[in-house]
């Protein structure tokens, strides 16, 4: 069991962490924008979730926190 | 669960300026990253550069103080003499550290001041609007060279690493990159190894990191990653440039 955690609010929509996660789980939030005006990445099926973190570490602003 | 990625302790929690997707986010994750696993943020002292990374005395939870346009090296060498004990880095772009800090670097490594350099290669000044650095490729487009950069007017990218590499007091000196998990995985080896190489006492030593400046690049993040491998690496290869024994 892994789970990746978005604070959204710091999203600012690059895109790098959909990109680099090899489940190909991180997708952008279509359905609401952030505080910054950016539709936010977020995991959707997170039970295909491996805990890599390479999302995280990919991300420029440190919003993803994981867990396994 | 056990946490297995969370925002390091030497990296304060607050949002960052740079634009959506600038890899001057992960490399400042990599320093505060390193300064961590080393323990040693209750005694290291950060001096920041102008440009886009001017605000970085307000990320790094250490010690911070701004330095002139390209005088970092300099005031990290007063710092340091001053204050042998403390772990001592310059954070710079290739416009503050290779234009109008040419000098001060060059003579910081000559003198083997015992300090660390960061710097920063997006072969751009981003935060002035994307003018030519000395470090933009050959046929390049940017603000100041509309046409692409020409060597017969604008001179050669300056390899920084191998140049400094060639001075004596130069102790450890490796190009890196952030264009991917493993290269970025890299590159917080290569910052921690220079941390260590300070720690003991060997002299001055540099890690330059190829970034990215998806804005004035004109570049989607994820193409301007592209860019960095496919036009970067071949002009400036990673590697160690200089190990002293
Ligand atoms: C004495 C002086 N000259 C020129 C400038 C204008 N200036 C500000 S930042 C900069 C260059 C920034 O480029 P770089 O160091 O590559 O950093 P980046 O913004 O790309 O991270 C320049 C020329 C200045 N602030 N002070
Ligand atoms: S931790 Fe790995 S598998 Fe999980 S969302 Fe992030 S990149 Fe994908
Ligand atoms: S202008 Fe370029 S270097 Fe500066 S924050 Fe934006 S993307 Fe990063």
């Amino acid at each position: 069991m892994a789970k990746a955690t978005f604070d959204e609010n710091r999203c600012k929509g690059c895109e790098l962490c959909v990109s680099v996660c090899p489940k190909k789980i991180v997708v952008m939030a279509e359905d609401r924008i952030n505080e910054k005006g950016y539709h936010p990445a977020t995991v959707e099926d997170m039970d295909k979730c491996i805990g890599c973190a390479f999302c995280a570490m990919m991300c420029p602003d440190v919003v993803i926190e994981v867990e396994k | 669960m056990a946490k297995v990625f969370e925002r390091p302790k030497s990296l304060i929690d607050i949002p960052m300026h740079y634009c959506p997707g600038c890899t001057h986010g992960i490399v400042h994750r990599l320093v505060a990253e390193a300064m961590d696993e080393l323990n040693i943020r209750e005694k290291t002292i950060g001096v920041a550069p102008v440009g886009c990374a001017v605000f970085a005395y307000d990320y790094f939870n250490c010690d911070m103080q701004e330095a002139a346009h390209g005088r970092a090296p300099a005031v990290a060498a007063g710092i340091k003499r001053v204050h042998p004990d403390n772990v001592v880095f310059t954070y710079q772009g290739d416009g503050d550290l290779a234009s109008i800090g040419a000098a001060e670097i060059v003579h910081a490594a000559n003198r083997g001041e015992k300090i660390t350099t960061v710097f920063i290669n997006n072969a751009i000044y981003g935060m002035t609007g994307g003018q030519m650095a000395p470090t933009t490729l050959l046929d390049q487009v940017t603000a100041t060279s509309p046409y692409g950069r020409k060597p017969e007017t604008e001179g050669y990218p300056i390899r920084v690493s191998e140049m400094l590499a060639t001075l004596e007091g130069a102790a450890y000196i490796e190009r890196v990159s952030v264009h991917d998990i493993k290269h970025i995985v890299r590159a917080k080896k290569a910052i921690r190894k220079a941390f260590e190489y300070q720690l003991e006492g060997r002299g001055f030593t540099l890690v330059e990191v190829l970034s990215t400046c998806p804005t004035n690049w004109g570049m989607t993040p994820a193409e301007s990653l592209k860019w960095l491998q496919d036009n970067m690496i071949p002009y400036y290869p990673l590697g160690v440039k200089k190990e002293a024994k």
